[in-house]
């Protein structure tokens, strides 16, 4: 076990999976000799050579492209998008190519190939540092989409990811990159080393794909979240003093329903929070398959804070980030619900 | 105030349209034999002449001539001119399923068989072509089994795709044939990645990329390009101009500036520039960039002087937007009767023998279709199962497609 902040986590996962898997190679803009501007794959070329670990033009659909190219080969890329704002002319490669090569092909290629790209706001980012762009990929067949929220779930997903056979969108909240983040702007923020997920195993973990964790059980409410949104939940639920049941979802797709069911059966009400655009959101799925699933048990109707439906704004971060006090007033308004 | 005149958009049009007299004397034609060939070894820089050339081998005569001839025996050119014809009367008899409403979709390669086929033999087993939807002489060069490409095309009960793909998208990992995608050039780039892949593995296989002249201008183009020379990776970069872009002329992707092949040129990439009807010439200049990728000197690009004889597709009317004679009028000929000729010139063809293998190909082509036929056609007969619909989108079915399989009641 070691402390580690979530780009370590994140590095220690490529590091291990690249001492165990000669087929992993990592590359991307800025990602080689200085280590990524995030320092996610610091000293990996250093330690792998220029062939497992590299710098690219600057192209995202090369980048993906020559990935898939890879991974048809029988390597395993795990690439970067520097922001997953950038990711758009990569869609096309990973859209129409990634996600369908084993069904179109019916098996003869496949694209074992992850996509990690820093997401989300609440760090003065601008339009285009703030992005989050998951409902993008999670209405695509055939990728799994993660957003992983802590150091641990980040190495054990990221191992995951680079062993499945399947495509995968990591998508990292950069926010979350050297401590939690509650969504209390105006305080210090805590450092990883300070929190118990920070406490990684070294070596070869894995955190399965696909299923959800409950970071806090309660019997008042199910909210669902995943990355940033998870500790907004759990400020909002301490300041309102409602016993929320809060759901980590780490997976978006495959998405665990049993575990979002049986909460929200239990519960009977259900708050939907995530920083990307409201509608068409992932929110809106989530929305969608617990009315479903859980319609005789619902008290309430289900709940979505979300970002406004605007491009991300500069100078009004913070009234557009959905910080503690939006999502604690949904809490309180579905507990009268 | 401004004291210029107001600017005006330029949008290029073809020389002639329909109703008009085919004209190509803008296609500069260098006789056969005219340009040099380098060592495989040359130093880019030195040949930048060969992105504005043609290099051509067979002769008005029918002759074999200059530096790039004289690498394939008789035989070897009796089976490419084989090839070609099995891959014209492969053509012919699925256009003529897709008017009797056996399949939904077809393209033929009409006058650009000389290209794929011939630049398959130029392959070693284990390299991986990345085809466009017009390479599919790749396949019969390479004897994939015309009965599973047009179960393909004829989606059935054998389709090795399931059904799940339009026709004509194969997909042949055996035959080094990447699965096709109806998203254009996207696969260019992917061929340079796995050519990276083999280089990073030490291995020693080659990628090839094709594109079509239209599909120049999508960004992937230029994406494989700058990967390509950035890694040197061991990649033949193909561009078939085929002069059209189902409606569009090749100067709507800017040909006529410089030549497709000079693309390259600002990459460093040696460029050359193929007459794509003389199988000869294409086989010669493949050889060429193969074995300079082979020998990891790096990526080549090459453009095939072609024309699309043919409609784009199907669902394609040409005489739309040109002169129904234009092929006649293209400078370069037909492929097929270009090595005919010269196999005539050489003493080892006739007439008649032509006549005789037309008819022996038809033949075959006509048992493989009843063969496929005898698996279903896209309405009538077997056809995929629908679970097959729902697998292989993952490795794993994930629960909600075991959901939705269950809801389809399959």
């Amino acid at each position: 076990m070691a402390r580690m902040t979530m780009v370590e986590a994140i590095r220690d996962a490529m590091d291990v999976m690249m001492g165990r898997d000669d087929g992993v190679v990592v590359f991307g803009e800025d990602v080689g000799y200085f280590g990524g501007v995030f320092r996610s794959t610091q000293g990996l070329q250093q330690k792998y050579g220029k062939t497992r670990c590299f710098d690219t033009p600057i192209s995202e659909a090369g980048i993906v492209g020559t990935a898939i190219g890879m991974a048809a080969y029988g390597l395993k890329p795990c690439v970067e998008i520097q922001f997953a704002d950038y990711m758009y002319p990569a869609y096309d490669q990973i859209v129409s190519e990634a996600a369908r090569l084993r069904y179109r092909s019916n098996g003869e290629f496949t694209c074992p190939l992850v996509v990690r790209m820093p997401t989300g706001g609440g760090i003065f980012g601008g339009q285009t540092h703030s992005q989050s762009p998951e409902a993008l990929f999670t209405h695509v067949s055939g990728l799994k989409t993660i957003v992983p929220s802590n150091p641990y779930d980040a190495k054990g997903l990221l191992i995951a990811a680079i062993e499945d056979p399947d495509p995968v969108i990591f998508l990292e909240p950069k926010r979350l990159y050297n401590g939690p983040f509650d969504g209390h702007h105006d305080r210090p923020v805590t450092p990883w080393s300070k929190h118990d997920l920070s406490e990684v195993p070294s070596g070869y973990f894995t955190v399965p794909l696909g299923k959800a964790t409950v970071v806090r059980e309660g019997s008042a409410m199910t909210v669902l979240a995943y990355g940033t949104m998870v500790y907004v939940a759990q400020a909002a639920a301490a300041e309102t003093d409602i016993d929320a049941e809060i759901i980590d979802l780490r997976t978006l797709l495959p998405l665990d329903m049993d575990t979002i069911a049986a909460s929200v059966r239990k519960t009977g009400r259900c708050v939907i929070v995530h920083e990307a655009t409201l509608t068409s959101g992932f929110g809106a799925e989530l929305a969608a398959l617990v009315q479903e699933a859980c319609f005789f048990h619902l008290e309430a109707p289900i709940a979505r804070v979300a970002g406004w439906d605007t491009p991300y704004p500069h100078a009004q971060e913070w009234d557009y980030f959905p910080g503690p006090a939006r999502v604690g007033r949904a809490l309180v308004e579905t507990m009268e619900g | 105030m401004t004291s210029h005149q107001p600017l005006t958009l330029q949008v290029p049009e073809p020389a002639v349209r329909p109703g008009g007299t085919p004209d190509f004397s803008n296609v500069k034609i260098p006789k056969a034999g005219a340009v040099p060939r380098p060592e495989v070894d040359a130093d880019p820089e030195s040949i930048r002449d060969l992105a504005y050339s043609i290099i051509r081998v067979l002769n008005r005569n029918g002759e074999a001539v200059g530096p790039w001839a004289g690498l394939l025996s008789d035989e070897e050119l009796l089976e490419g001119l084989r090839h070609m014809m099995t891959l014209r009367a492969f053509d012919a008899r699925m256009l003529m399923a897709q008017r009797q409403g056996k399949t939904s979709f077809y393209m033929q390669h009409l006058g650009e068989e000389a290209i794929s086929c011939a630049f398959r033999k130029a392959l070693s087993p284990g390299d991986m072509n990345f085809p466009t939807y017009r390479q599919a002489g790749l396949l019969i060069a390479d004897g994939y089994s015309m009965v599973d490409m047009m179960c393909q095309v004829y989606s059935n009960s054998r389709d090795p795709l399931k059904g799940r793909q339009l026709p004509i998208m194969y997909s042949s990992k055996d035959h080094g044939f990447f699965t096709i995608s109806g998203n254009l050039a996207t696969q260019f780039v992917q061929a340079v990645g796995w050519a990276m892949a083999s280089a990073i593995k030490n291995d020693t296989k080659i990628a090839a990329a094709w594109i079509g002249d239209g599909s120049t201008a999508e960004s992937d183009f230029h994406a494989a390009l700058v990967f390509a020379s950035t890694y040197k990776a061991p990649v033949i970069l193909n561009i078939v101009n085929n002069q059209w872009a189902i409606s569009t002329f090749q100067g709507i992707a800017r040909g006529g500036s410089g030549t497709f092949a000079a693309r390259g040129l600002g990459f460093g990439l040696p460029s050359l520039r193929v007459d794509g009807n003389d199988y000869l010439a294409v086989y010669a200049v493949a050889k060429w960039a193969v074995e300079r990728a082979r020998r990891n000197l790096g990526p080549t690009l090459i453009e095939y002087v072609t024309y699309r004889v043919g409609a784009h597709s199907t669902s394609d009317d040409p005489s739309a937007y040109r002169p129904k004679t234009e092929s006649d009028a293209w400078p370069l000929g037909d492929p097929v009767i270009r090595l005919k000729n010269h196999l005539i010139v050489r003493g080892v063809w006739s007439e008649e023998r032509h006549k005789q293998a037309e008819a022996e190909i038809l033949d075959t082509v006509i048992a493989a279709q009843k063969e496929a036929e005898s698996y279903g056609t896209l309405h009538a007969g077997a056809k995929p199962s629908a679970r097959d619909m729902f697998e292989g989108v993952y490795a794993e079915m994930p629960p909600h497609l075991r959901k939705q399989r269950q809801q389809a009641g399959v």
